[in-house]
Protein backbone atom coordinates (compact mmCIF):
# COMPACT_ATOMS: atom_id res chain seq x y z
CA UNK A 1 0.00 0.00 0.00
CA UNK A 2 1.33 3.81 -0.86
CA UNK A 3 2.15 5.84 1.95
CA UNK A 4 -0.27 8.47 2.56
CA UNK A 5 0.23 11.86 3.86
CA UNK A 6 -1.87 11.09 7.31
CA UNK A 7 -2.21 14.79 7.57
CA UNK A 8 -4.39 15.43 4.64
CA UNK A 9 -6.27 12.02 5.36
CA UNK A 10 -7.16 13.35 9.18
CA UNK A 11 -7.89 16.94 7.82
CA UNK A 12 -10.28 15.35 5.63
CA UNK A 13 -12.54 13.47 8.02
CA UNK A 14 -12.28 16.09 10.38
CA UNK A 15 -12.22 19.05 8.99
CA UNK A 16 -13.24 21.12 11.94
CA UNK A 17 -11.49 19.36 14.38
CA UNK A 18 -7.50 19.97 13.12
CA UNK A 19 -7.14 23.59 13.71
CA UNK A 20 -3.02 23.69 12.87
CA UNK A 21 -0.30 21.50 11.31
CA UNK A 22 3.32 22.53 12.01
CA UNK A 23 6.61 20.47 10.69
CA UNK A 24 9.73 21.07 12.55
CA UNK A 25 12.71 18.44 11.63
CA UNK A 26 10.33 16.21 9.24
CA UNK A 27 7.82 15.85 12.27
CA UNK A 28 4.60 16.79 11.41
CA UNK A 29 2.63 17.88 14.72
CA UNK A 30 -1.49 18.30 14.03
CA UNK A 31 -2.73 20.40 16.59
CA UNK A 32 -6.60 19.15 17.40
CA UNK A 33 -9.16 20.51 19.08
CA UNK A 34 -9.30 18.69 22.87
CA UNK A 35 -13.42 17.78 22.55
CA UNK A 36 -11.93 15.27 19.56
CA UNK A 37 -8.78 13.42 20.51
CA UNK A 38 -11.10 10.26 21.59
CA UNK A 39 -12.39 10.11 17.90
CA UNK A 40 -9.48 11.11 16.05
CA UNK A 41 -7.07 8.61 18.32
CA UNK A 42 -9.80 6.32 17.05
CA UNK A 43 -9.48 6.81 13.26
CA UNK A 44 -6.11 6.79 13.34
CA UNK A 45 -6.12 3.61 14.69
CA UNK A 46 -8.49 1.99 12.74
CA UNK A 47 -8.29 3.44 9.36
CA UNK A 48 -6.77 1.03 6.91
CA UNK A 49 -4.37 3.47 5.19
CA UNK A 50 -3.29 5.20 8.19
CA UNK A 51 -3.16 2.11 10.49
CA UNK A 52 -1.55 4.23 13.92
CA UNK A 53 -1.53 1.04 15.91
CA UNK A 54 0.96 1.75 18.46
CA UNK A 55 0.66 4.53 21.23
CA UNK A 56 4.91 5.68 21.46
CA UNK A 57 4.33 7.92 24.10
CA UNK A 58 1.90 10.81 25.72
CA UNK A 59 3.31 14.09 27.15
CA UNK A 60 2.46 17.05 28.83
CA UNK A 61 3.89 20.10 28.78
CA UNK A 62 3.39 23.13 30.66
CA UNK A 63 3.82 26.31 28.32
CA UNK A 64 3.39 29.09 31.42
CA UNK A 65 2.59 31.52 31.51
CA UNK A 66 1.65 31.65 27.66
CA UNK A 67 -1.97 30.75 27.24
CA UNK A 68 -3.35 27.98 26.30
CA UNK A 69 -0.95 26.86 29.12
CA UNK A 70 -1.23 23.00 28.70
CA UNK A 71 -0.30 20.71 26.03
CA UNK A 72 -0.65 17.06 25.68
CA UNK A 73 1.04 15.55 23.05
CA UNK A 74 0.61 11.89 21.50
CA UNK A 75 2.93 10.17 19.81
CA UNK A 76 1.43 7.83 17.35
CA UNK A 77 3.40 5.23 15.27
CA UNK A 78 2.42 2.85 12.35
CA UNK A 79 3.82 -1.06 12.71
CA UNK A 80 2.29 -1.34 9.06
CA UNK A 81 3.58 1.75 7.45
CA UNK A 82 6.77 2.69 9.66
CA UNK A 83 5.55 6.37 9.77
CA UNK A 84 4.87 8.55 12.82
CA UNK A 85 2.76 11.23 13.81
CA UNK A 86 2.30 13.67 16.86
CA UNK A 87 -0.84 15.18 18.06
CA UNK A 88 -1.40 17.84 20.30
CA UNK A 89 -4.69 19.02 22.33
CA UNK A 90 -3.85 22.86 23.97
CA UNK A 91 -5.42 23.10 27.32
CA UNK A 92 -6.32 26.06 29.38
CA UNK A 93 -5.07 26.96 32.52
CA UNK A 94 -7.93 26.73 34.35
CA UNK A 95 -9.23 23.29 34.56
CA UNK A 96 -7.21 21.52 32.08
CA UNK A 97 -9.67 18.56 31.17
CA UNK A 98 -9.17 16.39 28.30
CA UNK A 99 -11.07 12.84 27.06
CA UNK A 100 -8.59 9.62 28.59
CA UNK A 101 -7.80 7.67 24.96
CA UNK A 102 -7.37 4.39 27.19
CA UNK A 103 -10.68 3.15 25.27
CA UNK A 104 -8.90 3.29 22.12
CA UNK A 105 -5.06 2.17 22.90
CA UNK A 106 -4.62 0.81 26.76
CA UNK A 107 -1.60 1.45 27.05
CA UNK A 108 -2.13 5.42 27.89
CA UNK A 109 -3.43 4.33 31.26
CA UNK A 110 -0.21 4.78 32.65
CA UNK A 111 0.99 7.77 30.49
CA UNK A 112 -1.98 9.76 31.53
CA UNK A 113 -1.90 9.20 35.13
CA UNK A 114 2.06 9.91 35.26
CA UNK A 115 0.67 13.32 33.55
CA UNK A 116 -2.06 13.55 35.70
CA UNK A 117 0.37 13.08 39.04
CA UNK A 118 3.04 15.32 37.47
CA UNK A 119 1.28 17.91 35.58
CA UNK A 120 -2.23 18.28 37.10
CA UNK A 121 -3.94 17.47 33.82
CA UNK A 122 -7.60 15.88 34.45
CA UNK A 123 -8.41 13.01 32.24
CA UNK A 124 -11.85 12.47 31.62
CA UNK A 125 -12.93 8.55 31.53
CA UNK A 126 -9.73 7.52 32.60
CA UNK A 127 -9.90 3.88 34.51
CA UNK A 128 -8.15 4.42 37.82
CA UNK A 129 -6.71 8.11 37.58
CA UNK A 130 -4.41 7.91 40.86
CA UNK A 131 -1.36 9.61 41.58
CA UNK A 132 1.35 7.32 39.91
CA UNK A 133 4.87 8.34 40.99
CA UNK A 134 4.37 10.97 43.82
CA UNK A 135 2.84 10.04 47.19
CA UNK A 136 -0.99 9.34 47.14
CA UNK A 137 -0.98 12.41 50.10
CA UNK A 138 0.91 15.17 47.69
CA UNK A 139 0.46 18.37 47.18
CA UNK A 140 0.98 20.17 44.04
CA UNK A 141 2.45 18.99 40.68
CA UNK A 142 5.98 19.19 40.07
CA UNK A 143 6.50 19.52 36.22
CA UNK A 144 4.32 22.49 36.27
CA UNK A 145 6.42 25.53 35.76
CA UNK A 146 5.53 27.36 38.86
CA UNK A 147 6.50 24.64 41.07
CA UNK A 148 10.24 24.94 42.50
CA UNK A 149 12.38 23.12 41.71
CA UNK A 150 13.22 22.56 45.61
CA UNK A 151 16.52 23.26 47.65
CA UNK A 152 17.58 22.86 51.00
CA UNK A 153 19.19 25.46 53.02
CA UNK A 154 21.92 23.96 55.19
CA UNK A 155 21.37 23.61 58.86
CA UNK A 156 23.61 24.77 61.13
CA UNK A 157 23.72 23.93 65.04
CA UNK A 158 22.80 28.51 65.10
CA UNK A 159 19.79 28.53 62.69
CA UNK A 160 18.46 24.72 63.06
CA UNK A 161 15.32 26.01 64.17
CA UNK A 162 14.97 28.57 62.25
CA UNK A 163 15.68 26.86 59.21
CA UNK A 164 12.86 23.98 60.31
CA UNK A 165 10.48 25.96 60.40
CA UNK A 166 10.14 26.88 56.84
CA UNK A 167 11.60 23.65 55.38
CA UNK A 168 8.61 22.80 53.13
CA UNK A 169 7.06 19.33 54.07
CA UNK A 170 5.18 17.60 51.91
CA UNK A 171 2.06 17.05 54.44
CA UNK A 172 1.38 20.69 54.94
CA UNK B 1 -21.05 -8.78 53.08
CA UNK B 2 -19.74 -6.85 55.50
CA UNK B 3 -16.51 -4.54 54.58
CA UNK B 4 -14.25 -3.97 57.32
CA UNK B 5 -13.61 0.11 57.86
CA UNK B 6 -10.28 -0.05 59.13
CA UNK B 7 -7.39 -3.00 59.25
CA UNK B 8 -4.10 -2.96 61.06
CA UNK B 9 -3.06 0.56 59.36
CA UNK B 10 -5.04 1.06 56.63
CA UNK B 11 -8.63 1.58 55.35
CA UNK B 12 -10.10 -1.41 53.13
CA UNK B 13 -12.21 0.77 51.89
CA UNK B 14 -9.03 2.42 49.70
CA UNK B 15 -8.77 -1.08 47.83
CA UNK B 16 -12.14 -0.93 46.23
CA UNK B 17 -11.58 -0.64 42.59
CA UNK B 18 -8.08 -1.82 42.85
CA UNK B 19 -8.84 -5.40 43.52
CA UNK B 20 -12.15 -7.55 43.13
CA UNK B 21 -15.20 -7.64 46.03
CA UNK B 22 -14.51 -10.93 47.06
CA UNK B 23 -10.88 -9.52 48.50
CA UNK B 24 -13.29 -6.85 50.83
CA UNK B 25 -15.05 -9.93 51.83
CA UNK B 26 -11.81 -11.66 53.16
CA UNK B 27 -12.44 -14.77 50.44
CA UNK B 28 -9.17 -13.97 48.57
CA UNK B 29 -5.94 -12.88 50.56
CA UNK B 30 -4.02 -9.48 49.79
CA UNK B 31 -0.31 -9.73 49.86
CA UNK B 32 1.98 -7.16 49.68
CA UNK B 33 4.92 -7.80 47.42
CA UNK B 34 8.07 -5.41 47.64
CA UNK B 35 9.09 -2.74 47.69
CA UNK B 36 12.43 -4.92 49.06
CA UNK B 37 11.83 -8.10 47.38
CA UNK B 38 15.19 -9.77 45.86
CA UNK B 39 13.34 -10.62 42.83
CA UNK B 40 11.13 -7.43 41.98
CA UNK B 41 13.91 -6.12 40.26
CA UNK B 42 14.36 -2.94 42.48
CA UNK B 43 12.11 -1.22 44.15
CA UNK B 44 8.88 -2.39 42.61
CA UNK B 45 5.82 -2.58 44.99
CA UNK B 46 3.15 -5.17 43.53
CA UNK B 47 -0.42 -5.54 45.53
CA UNK B 48 -1.70 -9.14 44.59
CA UNK B 49 -4.63 -10.56 45.38
CA UNK B 50 -4.83 -14.35 45.56
CA UNK B 51 -6.81 -17.04 45.72
CA UNK B 52 -4.86 -19.48 47.36
CA UNK B 53 -1.24 -19.08 44.99
CA UNK B 54 -3.59 -17.94 42.13
CA UNK B 55 -3.42 -14.07 41.53
CA UNK B 56 -6.83 -12.94 40.88
CA UNK B 57 -5.53 -9.15 40.72
CA UNK B 58 -1.98 -8.07 40.45
CA UNK B 59 -1.71 -3.62 40.89
CA UNK B 60 2.13 -1.97 40.73
CA UNK B 61 2.80 0.47 42.56
CA UNK B 62 5.53 2.42 42.08
CA UNK B 63 7.29 5.77 42.66
CA UNK B 64 9.48 4.17 45.06
CA UNK B 65 12.67 5.61 42.75
CA UNK B 66 11.32 8.62 41.30
CA UNK B 67 13.90 11.21 41.18
CA UNK B 68 12.29 14.00 39.01
CA UNK B 69 14.87 13.41 36.72
CA UNK B 70 12.73 15.65 33.98
CA UNK B 71 12.34 18.43 36.46
CA UNK B 72 16.12 18.89 37.61
CA UNK B 73 16.75 18.60 33.55
CA UNK B 74 14.60 21.86 33.28
CA UNK B 75 17.39 24.20 35.11
CA UNK B 76 20.42 22.57 34.05
CA UNK B 77 21.79 23.44 30.70
CA UNK B 78 21.39 21.41 27.58
CA UNK B 79 25.21 19.44 28.04
CA UNK B 80 24.80 19.14 31.58
CA UNK B 81 21.94 17.42 31.70
CA UNK B 82 23.47 14.68 30.17
CA UNK B 83 24.98 13.43 33.13
CA UNK B 84 21.05 13.10 34.27
CA UNK B 85 20.03 10.41 32.06
CA UNK B 86 23.03 8.43 33.11
CA UNK B 87 21.01 7.54 36.33
CA UNK B 88 17.54 6.61 34.36
CA UNK B 89 18.55 3.30 33.27
CA UNK B 90 21.21 2.30 34.95
CA UNK B 91 21.79 -0.82 32.89
CA UNK B 92 22.18 0.77 29.59
CA UNK B 93 24.10 4.52 30.23
CA UNK B 94 25.29 4.89 26.86
CA UNK B 95 21.69 4.07 25.61
CA UNK B 96 20.22 6.86 27.46
CA UNK B 97 22.59 9.00 26.85
CA UNK B 98 22.93 8.81 22.90
CA UNK B 99 18.86 9.01 22.47
CA UNK B 100 19.43 12.52 24.66
CA UNK B 101 22.30 13.63 22.11
CA UNK B 102 20.09 12.24 18.91
CA UNK B 103 17.35 14.57 20.12
CA UNK B 104 19.77 17.70 21.13
CA UNK B 105 21.44 17.20 17.57
CA UNK B 106 17.91 16.96 15.80
CA UNK B 107 17.26 20.06 17.65
CA UNK B 108 19.90 21.83 16.60
CA UNK B 109 20.59 20.09 13.31
CA UNK B 110 24.28 19.25 14.50
CA UNK B 111 26.53 17.05 12.41
CA UNK B 112 28.44 13.93 13.73
CA UNK B 113 31.10 12.77 12.67
CA UNK B 114 31.10 9.25 10.85
CA UNK B 115 33.81 7.79 13.43
CA UNK B 116 31.82 9.32 16.55
CA UNK B 117 28.56 7.38 14.89
CA UNK B 118 30.63 3.78 14.46
CA UNK B 119 31.99 4.47 18.61
CA UNK B 120 28.51 5.25 19.53
CA UNK B 121 27.10 2.08 18.16
CA UNK B 122 29.56 -0.45 19.13
CA UNK B 123 29.52 1.22 22.43
CA UNK B 124 25.57 1.00 22.87
CA UNK B 125 25.52 -2.26 21.17
CA UNK B 126 27.96 -3.32 23.98
CA UNK B 127 25.66 -1.86 26.34
CA UNK B 128 22.91 -4.07 24.99
CA UNK B 129 24.95 -6.86 25.88
CA UNK B 130 26.09 -5.27 29.24
CA UNK B 131 22.33 -5.04 30.03
CA UNK B 132 20.98 -8.21 29.20
CA UNK B 133 23.65 -10.27 30.96
CA UNK B 134 22.44 -8.58 34.36
CA UNK B 135 18.77 -9.57 33.09
CA UNK B 136 19.81 -13.47 32.07
CA UNK B 137 21.44 -13.08 35.45
CA UNK B 138 19.25 -12.09 37.54
CA UNK B 139 15.95 -13.69 35.10
CA UNK B 140 17.75 -17.13 36.11
CA UNK B 141 18.40 -16.38 39.59
CA UNK B 142 14.55 -15.92 39.96
CA UNK B 143 13.87 -18.75 38.96
CA UNK B 144 16.36 -20.66 40.62
CA UNK B 145 19.50 -20.93 38.44
CA UNK B 146 22.10 -19.79 40.39
CA UNK B 147 25.29 -20.55 38.65
CA UNK B 148 24.21 -18.49 35.49
CA UNK B 149 23.94 -14.93 37.53
CA UNK B 150 27.99 -15.27 38.49
CA UNK B 151 29.07 -16.44 34.91
CA UNK B 152 27.23 -13.42 33.96
CA UNK B 153 28.88 -10.91 36.12
CA UNK B 154 31.59 -12.37 35.74
CA UNK B 155 31.54 -11.46 31.85
CA UNK B 156 29.48 -8.06 32.63
CA UNK B 157 32.80 -6.88 34.31
CA UNK B 158 34.71 -7.25 30.51
CA UNK B 159 32.39 -4.73 29.15
CA UNK B 160 32.46 -2.34 32.29
CA UNK B 161 36.28 -2.32 32.27
CA UNK B 162 35.77 -1.47 28.33
CA UNK B 163 33.34 1.53 29.25
CA UNK B 164 35.70 2.40 32.08
CA UNK B 165 39.05 2.62 29.56
CA UNK B 166 37.04 5.31 27.08
CA UNK B 167 35.08 7.31 29.76
CA UNK B 168 36.90 6.50 32.68
CA UNK B 169 33.82 5.15 33.99
CA UNK B 170 32.24 1.96 34.55
CA UNK B 171 28.64 2.83 34.93
CA UNK B 172 27.60 6.11 34.98
CA UNK B 173 29.86 7.41 31.63
CA UNK B 174 28.43 10.31 30.28
CA UNK B 175 30.30 9.65 27.24
CA UNK B 176 28.20 10.50 24.51
CA UNK B 177 27.97 14.52 23.73
CA UNK B 178 26.32 16.67 21.73
CA UNK B 179 27.80 16.10 18.13
CA UNK B 180 29.80 13.44 19.03
CA UNK B 181 31.46 11.90 21.84
CA UNK B 182 33.38 13.34 24.46
CA UNK B 183 36.79 12.22 23.16
CA UNK B 184 38.36 10.17 21.02
CA UNK B 185 39.23 6.36 22.24
CA UNK B 186 42.75 5.50 23.50
CA UNK B 187 44.48 3.20 21.70
CA UNK B 188 44.11 0.05 23.71
CA UNK B 189 40.32 0.25 22.97
CA UNK B 190 40.49 -1.92 19.89
CA UNK B 191 42.52 -4.95 21.30
CA UNK B 192 40.53 -4.54 24.19
CA UNK B 193 37.75 -5.45 22.23
CA UNK B 194 38.79 -7.66 20.09
CA UNK B 195 39.55 -10.28 22.69
CA UNK B 196 36.33 -9.43 24.66
CA UNK B 197 34.56 -10.84 21.01
CA UNK B 198 37.26 -13.88 20.96
CA UNK B 199 36.36 -14.79 24.65
CA UNK B 200 32.49 -14.11 24.44
CA UNK B 201 30.70 -16.18 22.05
CA UNK B 202 31.68 -19.54 23.89
CA UNK B 203 30.19 -17.29 27.16
CA UNK B 204 26.64 -17.61 25.37
CA UNK B 205 26.82 -21.25 24.30
CA UNK B 206 27.71 -21.51 28.06
CA UNK B 207 24.85 -19.81 29.22
CA UNK B 208 22.42 -22.05 26.80
CA UNK B 209 23.90 -25.12 27.81
CA UNK B 210 22.98 -24.54 31.16
CA UNK B 211 19.05 -22.99 29.91
CA UNK B 212 18.23 -23.20 26.76
CA UNK B 213 17.16 -26.90 26.64
CA UNK B 214 17.30 -27.35 30.12
CA UNK B 215 13.62 -29.87 31.59
CA UNK B 216 13.17 -27.46 34.59
CA UNK B 217 14.10 -24.08 32.57
CA UNK B 218 11.70 -25.41 30.01
CA UNK B 219 8.72 -25.99 32.91
CA UNK B 220 9.26 -22.70 34.64
CA UNK B 221 9.02 -20.83 31.45
CA UNK B 222 7.44 -22.00 28.39
CA UNK B 223 3.66 -20.97 27.86
CA UNK B 224 3.81 -18.85 31.25
CA UNK B 225 3.05 -14.94 30.51
CA UNK B 226 1.54 -16.00 27.00
CA UNK B 227 0.89 -12.43 25.38
CA UNK B 228 -0.16 -12.27 21.66
CA UNK B 229 0.82 -10.01 19.00
CA UNK B 230 -1.72 -7.85 19.49
CA UNK B 231 -2.00 -7.59 22.86
CA UNK B 232 1.45 -6.72 22.65
CA UNK B 233 1.16 -3.71 20.60
CA UNK B 234 -2.39 -2.57 22.44
CA UNK B 235 -0.37 -2.70 25.45
CA UNK B 236 2.65 -0.56 23.90
CA UNK B 237 5.13 -3.37 24.21
CA UNK B 238 8.00 -2.65 22.48
CA UNK B 239 11.63 -4.17 22.10
CA UNK B 240 12.58 -8.10 22.71
CA UNK B 241 8.78 -8.44 24.66
CA UNK B 242 7.49 -7.45 21.50
CA UNK B 243 9.66 -9.27 19.50
CA UNK B 244 9.32 -12.72 21.78
CA UNK B 245 5.35 -12.45 20.73
CA UNK B 246 6.47 -12.46 16.93
CA UNK B 247 6.09 -9.09 15.85
CA UNK B 248 9.84 -7.96 13.80
CA UNK B 249 9.89 -4.54 14.71
CA UNK B 250 13.23 -2.98 15.52
CA UNK B 251 13.96 0.64 15.32
CA UNK B 252 17.59 0.21 14.48
CA UNK B 253 16.08 -1.41 11.18
CA UNK B 254 12.79 0.70 10.57
CA UNK B 255 14.00 3.87 11.86
CA UNK B 256 17.90 4.13 11.69
CA UNK B 257 19.82 6.04 13.74
CA UNK B 258 23.23 6.71 14.05
CA UNK B 259 24.18 4.86 11.04
CA UNK B 260 22.52 1.31 11.63
CA UNK B 261 21.40 1.54 8.68
CA UNK B 262 25.23 0.42 7.16
CA UNK B 263 25.33 -2.73 9.63
CA UNK B 264 23.95 -6.17 8.97
CA UNK B 265 22.42 -8.13 11.71
CA UNK B 266 19.58 -10.19 11.90
CA UNK B 267 16.47 -9.30 14.01
CA UNK B 268 15.38 -12.22 15.93
CA UNK B 269 11.95 -13.18 17.12
CA UNK B 270 9.84 -15.70 18.72
CA UNK B 271 6.70 -17.52 18.10
CA UNK B 272 4.78 -17.84 21.17
CA UNK B 273 4.68 -14.68 23.31
CA UNK B 274 6.11 -16.48 26.20
CA UNK B 275 8.75 -15.99 28.86
CA UNK B 276 10.70 -18.51 26.81
CA UNK B 277 10.32 -16.74 23.29
CA UNK B 278 11.43 -13.64 25.41
CA UNK B 279 14.22 -15.27 27.08
CA UNK B 280 15.17 -16.88 23.26
CA UNK B 281 14.85 -12.91 21.20
CA UNK B 282 17.33 -11.92 24.03
CA UNK B 283 20.21 -14.72 24.18
CA UNK B 284 20.16 -14.22 20.21
CA UNK B 285 20.08 -10.37 20.20
CA UNK B 286 23.83 -10.98 22.08
CA UNK B 287 25.23 -12.84 19.68
CA UNK B 288 23.62 -10.31 16.94
CA UNK B 289 24.97 -7.50 18.99
CA UNK B 290 28.48 -9.47 18.38
CA UNK B 291 27.57 -8.97 14.45
CA UNK B 292 27.65 -5.24 15.02
CA UNK B 293 30.18 -4.71 17.13
CA UNK B 294 32.78 -6.54 14.96
CA UNK B 295 31.28 -4.41 11.95
CA UNK B 296 32.29 -1.50 13.51
CA UNK B 297 35.58 -1.96 14.71
CA UNK B 298 36.26 -2.90 11.39
CA UNK B 299 34.93 -0.61 9.66
CA UNK B 300 36.34 1.86 12.17
CA UNK B 301 37.19 5.04 10.06
CA UNK B 302 39.90 7.63 11.18
CA UNK B 303 38.57 11.02 11.81
CA UNK B 304 37.41 13.56 14.12
CA UNK B 305 35.12 12.46 16.84
CA UNK B 306 33.07 15.82 17.08
CA UNK B 307 31.63 17.93 15.35
CA UNK B 308 33.25 21.37 14.24
CA UNK B 309 30.29 23.77 14.23
CA UNK B 310 31.87 25.36 17.33
CA UNK B 311 28.49 27.42 18.28
CA UNK B 312 27.33 23.83 20.03
CA UNK B 313 30.42 22.03 20.14
CA UNK B 314 33.49 23.44 22.22
CA UNK B 315 36.88 23.90 20.60
CA UNK B 316 39.70 21.46 21.38
CA UNK B 317 41.56 22.81 24.01
CA UNK B 318 44.84 22.92 21.96
CA UNK B 319 43.31 25.52 19.98
CA UNK B 320 43.15 27.66 23.25
CA UNK B 321 46.79 29.17 23.01
CA UNK B 322 46.59 30.13 19.51
CA UNK B 323 42.82 31.35 18.43
CA UNK B 324 41.07 34.53 19.93
CA UNK B 325 38.16 33.21 18.59
CA UNK B 326 38.37 29.50 19.95
CA UNK B 327 38.52 31.23 23.74
CA UNK B 328 35.01 33.09 22.91
CA UNK B 329 33.63 29.81 21.79
CA UNK B 330 35.14 27.91 24.85
CA UNK B 331 34.12 30.87 27.36
CA UNK B 332 30.18 31.08 25.98
CA UNK B 333 29.59 27.53 25.74
CA UNK B 334 31.33 26.99 29.40
CA UNK B 335 29.20 29.95 31.06
CA UNK B 336 26.35 30.28 29.27
CA UNK B 337 25.85 27.13 26.78
CA UNK B 338 23.94 26.55 23.73
CA UNK B 339 20.52 27.90 22.01
CA UNK B 340 18.76 25.50 20.37
CA UNK B 341 15.95 26.98 18.08
CA UNK B 342 12.55 26.44 19.04
CA UNK B 343 11.13 23.46 18.66
CA UNK B 344 9.79 20.40 19.48
CA UNK B 345 11.36 16.89 18.26
CA UNK B 346 10.90 13.79 19.49
CA UNK B 347 13.63 10.51 18.73
CA UNK B 348 13.21 7.07 19.46
CA UNK B 349 16.17 4.15 20.15
CA UNK B 350 15.97 0.80 20.43
CA UNK B 351 17.20 0.45 23.87
CA UNK B 352 18.22 -3.13 25.50
CA UNK B 353 14.68 -3.15 26.99
CA UNK B 354 12.78 -1.87 23.91
CA UNK B 355 11.65 1.60 22.72
CA UNK B 356 13.37 4.17 24.62
CA UNK B 357 12.14 7.83 23.10
CA UNK B 358 13.30 11.55 24.32
CA UNK B 359 10.78 14.30 23.66
CA UNK B 360 12.45 17.86 23.97
CA UNK B 361 11.04 20.92 23.28
CA UNK B 362 13.18 24.05 23.62
CA UNK B 363 12.10 27.54 24.13
CA UNK B 364 15.44 29.08 22.66
CA UNK B 365 17.26 29.04 25.89
CA UNK B 366 20.30 27.42 26.99
CA UNK B 367 18.08 25.11 28.91
CA UNK B 368 15.42 22.35 28.07
CA UNK B 369 11.53 23.70 28.15
CA UNK B 370 10.38 20.02 28.55
CA UNK B 371 12.19 16.84 28.03
CA UNK B 372 10.21 13.60 28.91
CA UNK B 373 11.63 10.22 27.88
CA UNK B 374 9.44 7.21 27.24
CA UNK B 375 11.12 4.62 28.70
CA UNK B 376 10.56 0.96 28.01
CA UNK B 377 10.29 -0.80 31.52
CA UNK B 378 7.20 1.87 32.02
CA UNK B 379 5.39 0.61 29.29
CA UNK B 380 5.90 -2.77 30.37
CA UNK B 381 5.20 -2.31 33.53
CA UNK B 382 1.74 -1.38 33.15
CA UNK B 383 1.48 -4.82 31.24
CA UNK B 384 2.40 -6.60 34.31
CA UNK B 385 -1.44 -6.88 35.50
CA UNK B 386 -2.60 -8.26 32.19
CA UNK B 387 0.36 -10.72 31.97
CA UNK B 388 0.37 -12.09 35.33
CA UNK B 389 -3.70 -12.57 35.52
CA UNK B 390 -4.57 -15.97 36.22
CA UNK B 391 -0.58 -17.54 37.23
CA UNK B 392 0.96 -18.53 39.86
CA UNK B 393 2.08 -16.23 42.45
CA UNK B 394 5.90 -18.34 41.55
CA UNK B 395 5.27 -17.59 37.94
CA UNK B 396 5.01 -14.03 38.59
CA UNK B 397 8.52 -13.84 39.39
CA UNK B 398 9.35 -15.47 36.15
CA UNK B 399 6.89 -12.84 34.23
CA UNK B 400 8.74 -9.98 36.10
CA UNK B 401 12.00 -11.06 35.04
CA UNK B 402 10.90 -11.78 31.14
CA UNK B 403 9.35 -7.94 31.04
CA UNK B 404 13.25 -6.86 31.84
CA UNK B 405 12.23 -3.85 33.72
CA UNK B 406 14.68 -1.63 35.48
CA UNK B 407 13.07 0.69 38.07
CA UNK B 408 15.27 3.76 37.07
CA UNK B 409 13.83 3.68 34.23
CA UNK B 410 10.69 3.38 35.06
CA UNK B 411 10.43 5.75 37.93
CA UNK B 412 12.93 8.47 36.62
Amino acid sequence: MAQVNPIAVLQTAFPEAVTDVQTFRDETTALVDAAYIVDICRFCRDTEELGFNLLSDITGIDYHPQQPRFAVAYHLYSLIHNQSLRLKVLLPDDDPTVASVTGVYPAANWFEREIFDLMGITFTDHPDLRRLLMPEDWDGHPLRKDYPLGYETVQFSFNFDEVDKHKPYAKE
Amino acid sequence: MTVLDSTWEGNLNELKGLVSERALSGETMVLNMGPQHPSTHGVLRLLLELDGENIVNCVPDIGYLHTGIEKNMESKRYEQAITMTDRMDYLSPMGNNLVYCLAMEKLIDLDVPPRAQTIRVLLAELTRINSHLVWLGTHALDIGAMSVFLYCFREREKILDIFELVSGQRMMSTYFRPGGIWRDVPAEFEPAVRDFLDYFPAKIDDYERLLTNNPLWLDRTQGIGFMSADDAIRLGCTGPTLRGSGVNWDIRKALPYSGYENFEFDVPTGQHGDVYDRYFVRIQEMRQSLRIVRQALDNLSDGPVRSNNRKYVPPPRSELGTSMEAVIHHFKLWTEGFRPPKGEVYVRIESPRGELGCFLASDGSPKPWRVHFRTPSFVHLSALPFLAKDHLIADLVAIIGSIDIVLGDCDR
